[in-house]
């Protein structure tokens, strides 16, 4: 197709006019609103760097950016072990194998918002009965401060994505020819040199992969946070997607909510791409 | 491996298995219970059991309607994305220009724009046309969610070879047939996972349809959150209502596994 040629733009209208009115003059505008006074409506006039400066001494955005890096860390370091150890243990040979995948990856299945009233439920009402079936403490009063409010979304996260990343564990593991497992045996390899020398050098793409996908989702989080703590106690739960839709909708400061949109855009575009580039470099160095 | 390390394995799995499947025994097990029964043990089963619970959020919920707009809001979406971003990407791998490159990291740009960079001009923009409703927010999952699509179709179209365009072309067939003729229905493996893709994303979408549709529109996840708004500390309503909001997706998940595994597979690995 040429591209002069009706055909070439007639195909490509359909998206490219969604995609400019979706996201590209919406972004544009954004930024240019988070350089003004804008309430949403209409705007009287420019502010500079106004805002900017503003967010980098709110605490709410602050404390919500710490809390989102922890997180991050936490929920990526776990969700690539428990997907991989999910994924080496459903491609062992052994009755109900299938069963097992099927299990681990239907709780991605549901939307994040249903996934945090279930766990609000299995915090507040299942672990206090646990707790005092079984005498403890630190099974009680999940979610009343900021670390049971943390480590209860990170298990949901941990719950809900770990399948997810098995899935691809999977099929990066079932392209490692078997011969090559074989030989290793034959040679006398262990169990765990086998992983370490063969295993895990072949998967390392996987990890580029997984490692994007968990930070970009971790950054991005929102339903969760919202059905399962609404951010509280006081706050101290709020993640960095939902302090920005809060500063917009609940507190009605449109363009300061769009200059923290901006740099949470920057943030994440620019773990993302780091992260892809860092990767692929390891890759080629193995 | 020997039989020993394979059963302790077996057993390893079994529990994990046990553990993950904990919370829906929970929820489902206490959806059946009284507000009694829950207050007196949350883990036991359900003693007496009632299926009042059902038939009170099933109303509450609005469910027929609800899932009706879920349904009818997926099904536009996919098929406009599927459609739309498939043409968009057989344009773009045929051409081998400059341009065409541009276009395409302009798709993929996209992908790192998140949501909440766009979401106040956005709505504001669609509202100041009267289109805050299930037809603009079909627009708006097109404009979010055709990027991947036309990445991963893409990929599949540069393994077709242009001969097949160039024979059709011979016998006199227009650049639409050859594309709706020929092209697309080689294209049916990526387009499940297109359609599988976008229909958990759709489905389960919160934040975009919450600031867009209006009441009588709602899908099931924003029913659900005013639901849950309205019944806070009143378990036994809410536990039944999240049991038959999350029937659906469980049912599509057992009937159509193999091609959601693939798809979600395809998806991120391509």
């Amino acid at each position: 197709m040429k591209n002069k040629s009706l055909s070439f733009w007639l195909f490509l209208t359909p998206t490219l006019v969604a995609l400019a009115l979706v996201v590209f003059i919406p972004v544009i505008e954004g930024l240019f609103y988070s350089f003004t006074d804008w309430d949403g409506l209409t705007f009287t006039k420019m502010v500079g760097f106004q805002n900017y400066i503003t967010l980098f001494h709110d605490k709410a955005f602050i404390n919500a950016f710490w809390f989102t890096v922890g997180f991050v860390i936490v929920t990526v370091i776990m969700l690539n072990v428990i997907g991989l150890g999910l994924a080496l243990l459903v491609t062992q040979k052994f009755k109900g194998n299938n069963f097992l995948r099927t299990v681990f990856f239907m709780p991605n299945m549901i939307g994040g918002l249903i996934l945090g009233f279930i766990w609000q439920f299995i915090f507040t009402q299942g672990f206090q009965a646990l707790g005092n079936a079984l005498h403890m403490d630190w099974l009680q009063n999940w979610l009343t401060n900021e670390t049971t409010g943390f480590w209860g979304l990170v298990i949901v996260t941990v719950w809900q994505m770990s399948g997810y990343i098995m899935i691809i564990y999977i099929a990066y593991l079932q392209n490692i020819p078997n011969e090559i497992i074989e030989a290793a045996k034959i040679d006398g390899a262990s169990a765990w040199q086998r992983f370490t020398k063969i295993t895990f050098p072949m998967i390392a793409p996987a990890f580029t992969v997984c490692m994007f996908l968990t930070l970009s989702n971790g950054f991005k989080i929102y339903d969760q946070n919202l059905s399962l703590t609404n951010g509280g106690p006081y706050n101290s739960t709020q993640m960095l997607a939902m302090d920005i839709v809060n500063t917009a909708y609940n507190s009605a400061n449109f363009s300061l909510s769009e200059a923290k949109a901006i740099v949470f855009f920057i943030i994440v575009a620019a773990i993302s791409l780091l992260q892809v580039a860092y990767n692929r470099k390891r890759e080629e160095d193995l | 491996m020997n039989k020993k390390s394979r059963s302790a394995i077996g057993i390893v799995g079994i529990l994990l298995g046990i553990l993950w499947l904990f919370p829906f025994y929970l929820i489902v097990t206490n959806s059946f219970k009284t507000p009694k029964g829950i207050f007196a043990s949350v883990l036991s089963l359900p003693h007496p059991s009632t299926g009042t619970n059902y038939v009170n959020s099933f109303h509450a919920l609005n469910f027929i309607t609800s899932l009706t707009n879920s349904l009818i809001i997926t099904v536009c979406s996919v098929l406009v994305i599927i459609l739309a971003s498939s043409m968009a990407a057989y344009a773009l791998q045929r051409n081998h220009s400059k341009l065409s490159s541009a276009l395409l990291m302009l798709f993929i740009s996209a992908m790192l724009i998140p949501f909440q960079s766009v979401m106040i001009p956005l709505t504001a923009n669609f509202g100041a046309v009267h289109f805050l409703n299930m037809w603009g927010l079909v627009v708006m999952y097109l404009g979010f969610d055709c990027s991947l699509s036309v990445f991963l179709y893409q990929g599949t179209l540069s393994s077709i070879p242009i001969a097949m365009d160039e024979s059709a072309e011979l016998e006199g067939a227009s650049r639409w047939q050859i594309f709706t003729k020929v092209i697309f229905p080689m294209l049916s493996p990526i387009t499940v996972t297109v359609a599988i893709l976008n229909i958990i994303a759709i489905w389960n979408d919160y934040l975009l349809p919450s600031l867009v549709l209006p009441q009588a529109q709602y899908t099931i996840p924003l029913q659900m959150f005013n639901f849950f708004g309205e019944y806070t500390k009143q378990w036994h309503l809410a536990l039944a209502g999240i049991t038959i909001s999350i029937i659906p997706v469980i049912l599509f998940y057992l009937f159509a596994q193999k091609w959601i595994i693939k798809g979600v597979t395809d998806g991120a690995v391509k």
